[in-house]
């Protein structure tokens, strides 16, 4: 899938809360348990499904922490790669459809 | 046919009519919880009708909701029921076992509690100095040990299951019939809940910090759930943050002798000194910021 083509989405089988400045995700379905650093809970909450994970990495990412841009888009793929694989979030080609997305409070 | 006969049990301030024809069963379930017995209204009725069943075993327990009748099944190799929570009523098919009854109980109060923003722990609680203090672990980290370990003053809430409740100014911890290893029923009291540690075996007693997120992620994993509803668990991992927010959590090392119960009350005493502290400091930094004519 080419990197620009990445759009993202919070599955509606998740639980997440904010704690302490920590972002803690449950996903519903089998009660699995995921802590958030501050940069993965920066995409979490961008992952609206509409907007390209390119553009979360540049506007969102880039634009709050010191980091290279080509090392943060790597870092973001790998961690939307491992979030999707345990039902955290959903990834396509083409923006998703609102209803899959969630507000993450 | 004899018609069916009740006796109320009232654990957590949650008090439901059990209802047999068998008078046998009926005087199992007198003596089981007869420190848990009441004349309460009871919110919820139970009947149960006994039956030939396999072995029990905590492995193997599902719990899932039939939409279509809107109630849920609560089965195992030794129990099947089922259990309707807009009336508020339910059938136990099981054999006489006690162990039966108390894992078709412990389910139900985890679903109700689960609705009430409480729920079920795995972890011995007593009350010291009029304050509740749960010890969580692991199979072996020493729940029992803890409460085999308490001076004289302790009040025993329960060697396995401790039972939790929501309440005005954090959470209540309530007495349970529930026994672990200490075959011995908790005392049927409540009393806030001061900490909650999360037990290890050591060479010395140590009380340590924990994280906000691995003090939730410790908690829902010995926390008491078995239905297979996606809601439900949501609830539950909101009550454990709210949980975490509003109790103090700690790991605490401890070596096995009666020491390990003066750490207990120290961290107490500690705890209260520097909340005071810091109130202090707060009010200080606040009195400083106040505009002069405020």
């Amino acid at each position: 899938m080419p990197e620009n083509c990445i759009y993202i989405a919070r599955s509606s089988a998740i639980a997440a809360r904010a704690l302490a400045g920590e972002m803690m995700v449950m996903n519903s379905a089998d009660s699995t348990f995921f802590t958030l650093n501050e940069v993965a809970t920066t995409i979490f909450q961008a992952a609206d499904g509409h907007t390209p994970l390119r553009e979360i990495v540049r506007d969102k990412i880039c634009g709050q922490f010191d980091v290279d841009p080509v090392q943060a888009q790597t870092d973001a793929e790998q961690f939307v790669t491992e979030l999707s694989s345990h039902g955290i979030l959903l990834v396509s080609s083409q923006p998703l459809s609102s209803e899959t997305n969630r507000e993450a409070p | 046919m004899a018609a069916p006969r009740k006796t109320c049990v009232e654990i957590g301030g949650i008090p439901i009519a059990l209802s047999t024809c068998d008078e046998g069963f009926l005087d199992l379930l007198r003596q089981r919880y007869a420190g848990f017995l009441s004349s309460s209204l009871p919110e919820f009725e139970l009947e149960f009708d006994l039956t030939s069943a396999g072995p029990a075993s905590d492995d193997d327990v599902r719990v899932r909701r039939n939409v279509d009748d809107d109630e849920w099944i609560l089965e195992r190799g030794d129990f099947r029921a089922r259990w309707a929570p807009r009336t508020g009523r339910g059938h136990v098919r099981q054999n006489a076992n006690p162990y039966s009854l108390d894992s078709v109980l412990r389910i139900l109060h985890s679903m109700i509690l689960a609705e009430r923003g409480g729920f079920l722990l795995h972890a011995a609680s007593a009350i010291c100095d009029g304050r509740a203090y749960l010890f969580s672990g692991v199979s072996g980290a020493g729940k029992t040990t803890m409460t085999r370990l308490a001076p004289a003053d302790i009040t025993l809430l329960t060697d396995e299951i401790s039972y939790l409740r929501p309440s005005a100014d954090g959470y209540a911890a309530f007495g349970t019939p529930f026994a672990g290893e200490l075959a011995k029923a908790g005392e049927n009291c409540t009393a806030p809940v001061s900490a909650l540690f999360f037990l290890e075996k050591g060479s010395e007693n140590r009380v340590d910090e924990l994280s906000p997120a691995e003090a939730v992620r410790r908690l829902m994993r010995n926390i008491l759930f078995f239905a297979e509803d996606r809601g439900l668990a949501e609830k539950l991992f909101a009550t454990a943050c709210d949980f975490v927010g509003r109790v103090p959590i700690r790991r605490l090392m401890f070596y096995p002798d009666a020491r390990v119960w003066d750490a207990v009350r120290n961290f107490d005493r500690n705890f209260e000194r520097k909340v005071a502290r810091n109130n202090e400091r707060n009010f200080a930094r606040n009195f400083q910021e106040a505009p002069e004519h405020a």
